[in-house]
């Protein structure tokens, strides 16, 4: 629906920009001996998260009397449909907290500020370059801009229920040494008795999830030739989608309870025994934490590997509107804000992984409580996600991918059916955005 | 017997329609734990008020309730206010002006929501009235405004034309006929267009998103969606506890209001 949404406003967006919607500027102006005025517009919805940055902002307008930053608390589901509006209208907040997937059609319209020439040194070589990939786009115009600095990443492990997992005697994986998809397999298999299953994949929403595990496999589910991107459902792409789809109509080794439900819904039946492995993204520990009856043991475990550990990451970006009025102080609160040590606390409150290697090495994310040197560890494996750099991934994530993947997963068509169906469906949506 | 079954009916009634109240205030009371019991409990094992001091110190939930609160009331108010007579015409004068007024009302419900979101929020930015609580109250006027005139002119209609010709037969004008026989038998329609503008103006998000962006001005729904997170993650306890609360004020506004949608009907009644 908030695609949808999107997508109906965008088809719009042109005639609203006729009508003399630009040159609206942004809202905050200041008169000259008054301080700067920014609007940061903020996703955090964690507690500790939500603390974490109106406490660093707190800080910032105490240290920086001149550039006052208001902190506006935005939505997840709705951020991009806010966005596409206030864009169009000129009155986008000056920093926004975004992901960066939902970049590149921004940057491609123009709305999002090129940032590689303001971009603080110290703040450049804090963050890999592999991060910085994840938010390089191109302008719309044949040239490549960064839209956003990169802060936040989750990766993909499996919680365990640690008495299941020693029980079943499988070998214990670690980030130097994870199971194979194989050995995955035969370990949910051992788990599988008395009426319980070894694993559950919550498959509501499967694009993002499968797509980044796909590159185990070297699965990138796009290519692009002669300027041209199509889809790919190719051997490689296969394999992990055929995996899951073994573990649960082949081996039955997967919960099917667990195949229509949300991230976080398996969660009451994995405290109650009736799956031992779940794989997930890290910040799916937070609730485990939170919510894990008393004297259950949990252990995070990274995730499989294929032809290799790769996995597609994605990140919580901050970026500057084109309209802002003060670019150059947003940047600055930018840099402030995603220092080192301020990255460690928002990556603590989030329980996800900095992008900065500073942030990284802070002992409160190696440590062993909750899994934090496994989710970690994992960061080294992440990669860009090809589909990242794809306009009109969204559209086809949304109208083709995840209704396939669903029928895939639930068993009412075949792989070849669903590589069909992905391919020449998604060709179409795709073809749109490159006329 | 008969009776009996009857008390039975309204009983299963009203427990099907008290579920989900009772389930929030169940939920709202439970602790992080007890909340991902794989089999629910009704009665909170564990009682806590945490998630509502969770729900109220990290937002401003009354301030966000009565701002609320301010926009649903004058926006219901304003919309029955434009209606009332536009749909008097609509109902009681037949022209072709009517009844392309009629299918234009009818059109403009077809528009997909999103389509007039972005000239709208322009026209409002030129106005200066973005961010602004008025902003607000426009939009959902101009949005609940079709629908209401809409319910309004089919109570107009079933108030038969005699009565107005009668009264003008004693020697009442149309003004005196319309205010002194067809308004109170239209008081139930008047109530019920309220109470559908009144709760379409509560429970609005998405403009109330794209207009208000300063912290100091949003409404209730915009504060709630804050407990939530992607993939459809929320923060239950707070969310429900945040939820309960908000349900409070529209809940009273019921009560005051229902008692007049009663009255209105008997009232009818004895017109009639």
């Amino acid at each position: 629906m908030r695609i949808t949404s999107a997508l109906a406003a965008a088809a719009i967006l042109t005639l609203a920009a006729a009508c003399g919607g630009g040159g609206g500027g942004a809202q905050s102006s200041s008169a000259p001996n008054e301080p700067v005025k920014i609007n940061f517009l903020s996703l955090a919805w964690q507690k500790e998260s939500v603390a974490a940055n109106k406490q660093l902002v707190d800080e910032w307008n105490k240290a920086n009397p001149n550039i006052q930053v208001t902190y506006v608390q935005g939505s997840w589901d709705n951020v991009n449909d806010q966005l596409v509006t206030q864009f169009a209208g000129g009155t986008a907040p000056d920093v926004i907290h975004n992901d960066s997937p939902a970049l590149s059609g921004f940057a491609s319209d123009g709305y999002l500020l090129d940032l590689k020439d303001k971009l603080p040194a110290e703040l450049k070589s804090d963050i890999p370059q592999p991060a910085w990939d994840t938010v390089t786009f191109d302008d719309g115009k044949g040239q490549q801009g960064v839209y956003g600095v990169p802060f936040l990443q989750e990766s993909q492990v499996i919680i365990a229920n640690k008495k299941l997992l020693d029980a079943s005697g499988a070998r214990v994986p670690t980030p130097d040494n994870p199971w194979t998809w194989d050995e995955f397999s035969a370990a949910a298999k051992k788990m599988t008795k008395g009426g319980n299953f070894g694993v559950a994949w919550p498959m509501k929403s499967p694009v993002n999830k499968t797509l980044n595990l796909a590159l185990n496999f070297g699965g990138t589910f796009f290519q692009t030739a002669d300027g041209k991107t199509t889809v790919k459902v190719g051997p490689e792409e296969r394999e992990v989608l055929q995996r899951i789809h073994d573990q649960l109509y082949k081996d039955k080794s997967a919960d099917p309870a667990a195949l229509g439900q949300g991230t976080a819904d398996p969660l009451p039946a994995f405290y109650k025994g009736k799956f031992a492995l779940l794989p997930a993204g890290v910040f799916l520990r937070q609730q485990v934490a939170e919510q894990a009856p008393e004297g259950f043991e949990w252990v995070t475990l990274p995730a499989p590997k294929g032809t290799s550990a790769q996995q597609g990451a994605v990140s919580q970006t901050l970026s500057i509107a084109q309209d802002s009025k003060h670019p150059d102080e947003a940047m600055k609160f930018i840099a402030f804000f995603l220092n080192g040590a301020n990255q460690a606390k928002l990556a603590k409150g989030d329980w996800l992984l900095p992008t900065s290697q500073a942030a990284a090495a802070d002992p409160a994310m190696t440590t062993k409580e909750n899994g934090w040197d496994v989710a970690t560890a994992s960061a080294k494996n992440l990669v860009v996600a090809p589909f990242l750099k794809v306009n009109g991934f969204d559209e086809w994530k949304t109208k083709v991918a995840t209704p396939t993947l669903q029928e895939y997963f639930a068993n009412k068509i075949t792989i070849d059916q669903a590589a069909s169906k992905l391919v020449e469906d998604g060709n179409k949506v795709l073809e749109r955005y490159q006329r | 017997m008969r009776r009996f079954s009857q008390y039975v009916a309204l009983v299963a009634y009203i427990v099907f329609l008290a579920f989900p109240l009772a389930w929030l205030l169940s939920t709202a009371l439970k602790t992080p734990r007890e909340m991902a019991l794989a089999d629910p409990t009704w009665i909170p094992r564990d009682p806590t008020l945490a998630n509502f001091a969770d729900a109220f110190g990290e937002q401003d939930l009354v301030g966000a309730g009565l701002r609320s609160l301010v926009v649903a009331l004058f926006s219901s108010v304003i919309t029955v206010l434009i209606s009332l007579p536009a749909s008097y015409a609509m109902a009681r004068y037949r022209s072709l002006l009517n009844r392309i007024a009629i299918g234009w009302v009818l059109v403009s419900q077809v528009f997909p929501f999103i389509l007039i979101i972005i000239p709208l929020f322009m026209i409002l930015r030129d106005l200066d009235l973005v961010n602004t609580l008025p902003g607000l109250v426009v939009v959902h006027v101009t949005f609940t405004l079709p629908f209401a005139l809409w319910m309004l002119q089919g109570y107009v209609r079933a108030v038969p034309r005699e009565l107005e010709e009668a009264a003008a037969v004693d020697g009442a004008t149309r003004l005196r006929s319309i205010a002194s026989v067809v308004a109170p038998l239209l008081a139930p329609g008047v109530v019920a267009t309220l109470l559908f503008s009144f709760i379409s103006s509560w429970n609005e998000f998405m403009f109330a998103l794209v207009i208000l962006q300063n912290p100091d001005v949003m409404t209730l729904p915009l504060t709630l969606v804050r407990f939530t997170g992607p993939e459809g993650v929320a923060r239950l306890g707070p969310l429900a506890a945040a939820s309960l609360m908000a349900t409070i004020p529209s809940l009273i506004f019921f009560a005051i209001i229902q008692r007049r949608l009663k009255s209105g009907l008997m009232a009818g009644a004895v017109k009639g």
